[in-house]
């Protein structure tokens, strides 16, 4: 459970009244959040660590500059975001290439794949560890830009506007973003749903 | 209106995040009454994201919080050091 915004408020004044031990309180509820939203940047695990912890750093130190106009949620994934930034930057050199200049593909890849089994897929196979690496697998190969939207919209649950302003984009464009995440990955995962949907039933199986 | 197929994908996401309007959700929702495939679709793309959501899909290193406040701790002993050089 993440603490109450008020609650989150006090918390901040206190530290920086100087009670400075109540950060470690102050950033637990959201050491996941920060983690995931450095993984879905740089898509190793080192460095998503690394920078998990750099971000959070960076949050304890600049901590006054925070006025509380944002969540403070929000604050903070955009230090991570920025830290997953500078480091594919550096990973990448000289050739470098804006996150937000990759095309956006043509429409026609969003559409999503018919299952038509799927409501005959035991809830149990949610539970698969199969179908959770899958996922995981799908997601890590979604083109950067929906990836990041996915990230923080499904995963971490900030909401359209929230996910905007970490990301410096409209609500348009993380609506699109989201959207088509959301389809690729349903495509993605049909053919492993599949195999696990029971065998159709015949008519007289059903009538018994 | 009658809704097709196509029209339905083009709005399954704003659908499942509940942003559409009254009107056009239950347009949907008539459509989904008698549409299997798109009822289909709408269910695995919902069951995604619960999965998602599902706190084992994506995990963290282990020991990754103990190492973070290990290194939160040490900043804050060294900071406390500065402002007392100050």
């Amino acid at each position: 459970m993440q603490a109450s915004a008020a609650n989150e408020i006090g918390l901040i004044a206190r530290i920086l009244a100087g009670e400075k031990e109540l950060f470690h309180e102050l950033i637990r509820p959201y050491e996941r959040m920060v983690y995931l939203t450095l993984f879905s940047i740089v898509k190793n695990e080192t460095e998503a660590e690394d920078g998990a912890q750099e971000a959070v750093i960076s949050a304890y130190r600049h901590l006054s500059s925070f006025r509380g106009e944002a969540k403070f949620s929000t604050w903070l994934t955009t230090i991570a975001i920025n830290e997953g930034r500078k480091r594919l930057r550096k990973a990448k050199g000289a050739a470098e290439e804006s996150i937000d200049e990759q095309i956006e593909g043509q429409e026609g890849e969003y559409t999503p794949a018919p299952l038509t089994d799927w409501r005959e897929i035991p809830l149990e196979a949610l539970e698969r560890k199969e179908l959770r690496e899958a996922l995981r697998v799908a997601v890590a190969e979604l083109p950067d830009i929906y990836r990041q939207v996915f990230t923080l919209r499904d995963l971490e649950e900030l909401n359209i506007e929230e996910t905007a302003e970490a990301l410096g984009i409209t609500t348009g464009a993380v609506k699109v973003r989201l959207h088509r995440a959301r389809i690729l990955l349903q495509k993605r995962l049909v053919p492993f749903l599949k195999t696990m949907a029971p065998a159709r039933r015949s008519f007289f199986g059903r009538a018994r | 209106m009658k809704l097709d197929c196509k029209h339905v994908w083009e709005h399954i996401s704003e659908y499942i995040d509940n942003s559409v309007d009254a009107k056009l959700r239950e347009e949907i929702e008539r459509h989904l009454e008698h549409c299997e495939i798109c009822a289909a679709i709408l269910d695995s793309t919902r069951n995604i994201l619960v999965l998602t959501a599902d706190d084992r899909t994506f995990e963290l290193p282990i020991g990754y919080s103990e190492r973070l406040h290990e290194r939160l701790a040490k900043e804050m002993e060294s900071s406390e050091k500065d402002s007392e050089k100050e």
